[in-house]
């Protein structure tokens, strides 16, 4: 890419301790300013990520939750102000890059795997679970 | 009427703003746009200002273009451009026309450049005519189709879409909002595309509404 481009897009990029490692078919909970009648508060989205694209201040994730029995897919752009922080829940584990197949189905079968984390890469045991608290 | 600055396209990318929503952006980077000189009523009939683009080396420049700049003493600029101003007087023959003198945030802008060459096309891509069925025994694909009537009119009227060269013409795109000036690196960022290719050049002047 220009660099050019590049400078002028650095200044809008979030620094790596504000953005976890997002994968897809992790569970994550993305909190959102939201302006109301002047004010701004703080709303919690939780859902499972069905796809990630883009790179640089361009990536964007597409977040996935039934509500009520309607399926919901809200798109955040990562670096966006908007989004203020982002929380991992869970780690899963899928073959595929883009979880369209979720559309497609409810209740049990929407369940992912439990990414497990392999000692050596891991460090620790629990490292899921710290990375999922933080 | 005022002044336009020569600049290349650099490329498009996003940038969110005070509300944290995404806009699309392209930004151009301005030439050093040197006033090479001006035009009078009295002399050439009107009133105007020539800017140089950007500075080059002598080989790039010819004759009368070489002899126009060293005979007033000024730097090497090239391509040079004629805008017609109401008033000359607040432009000095070899002073840089300052970014920020003309462009403010939020402002309208009009982009000229000359668009990406698409060759010669036919009239699907050209125009988006339509195509007829690609199988089934059909022997009418990409062709055109009818151009009019019969014996009334008798003729084909003006401005029939047909193939012929598409792009490579110049195009302005007019009423962009200016995102951002930044005048230490030279760069204008403007919302939305831009014609051109990325490297080409691109005439910047201000719209003329009533919103500037």
């Amino acid at each position: 890419m220009n660099q050019t481009i590049r400078d002028i897009e650095s200044s809008f990029l979030k620094d790596k301790e504000s953005l976890p490692e997002l994968n897809v078919g992790d569970t994550i909970k993305v909190f959102v300013k939201i302006k109301e009648g002047g004010k701004e508060r703080t709303q919690g989205y939780e859902g499972v990520i069905i796809k990630r694209r883009g790179s640089g201040v361009n990536a964007s994730i597409t977040v996935r939750r039934v509500f009520q029995g309607i399926g919901i897919e809200r798109v955040f752009p990562l670096h966006s102000p908007r989004v203020e922080s982002i929380k991992v829940q869970r780690r899963g584990s899928v073959r595929r890059s883009k979880l369209y197949y979720l559309r497609n189905r409810t209740g049990k079968a929407t369940r992912i795997k439990e990414k497990v984390v392999a000692k050596k890469d891991a460090g620790k045991k629990g490292e899921v679970k710290k990375a999922a608290a933080k | 009427m005022t002044v336009g600055l020569m600049g290349k396209k650099v490329g498009m990318t996003q940038i969110f703003d005070e509300e944290g929503l995404v806009v699309p952006v392209t930004i151009v980077k301005m030439g050093e746009n040197i006033v090479t000189r001006k035009l009078s009523k009295e002399k050439n009939g009107y009133e105007a200002v020539q800017i140089g683009g950007f500075k080059v080396k002598e080989s790039k420049l010819n004759k009368p273009e070489q002899g126009q700049l060293t005979k007033s003493e000024l730097p090497l600029v090239k391509p040079l451009k004629e805008f017609r101003v109401d008033d000359t007087s607040p432009y000095n023959l070899g002073d840089a026309v300052a970014l920020d003198s003309l462009y403010k945030e939020g402002m309208l802008v009009d982009v000229r450049g000359r668009s990406i060459g698409k060759g010669f096309q036919g009239t699907i891509k050209r125009y988006g005519a339509g195509r007829g069925p690609m199988s089934h025994g059909s022997k009418f694909h990409r062709s055109m189709g009818s151009i009019g009537a019969g014996t009334t009119p008798g003729r084909v009227y003006r401005g029939a879409p047909m193939p012929g060269q598409m792009g490579n013409k110049n195009v302005c795109t007019r009423k962009l909002t200016v995102v951002k000036v930044d005048t230490e690196n030279g760069l204008l960022l403007v919302k939305g595309a831009v014609p051109g290719a990325k490297g080409g050049l691109v005439v910047v002047t201000p719209s003329r509404t009533k919103w500037n």
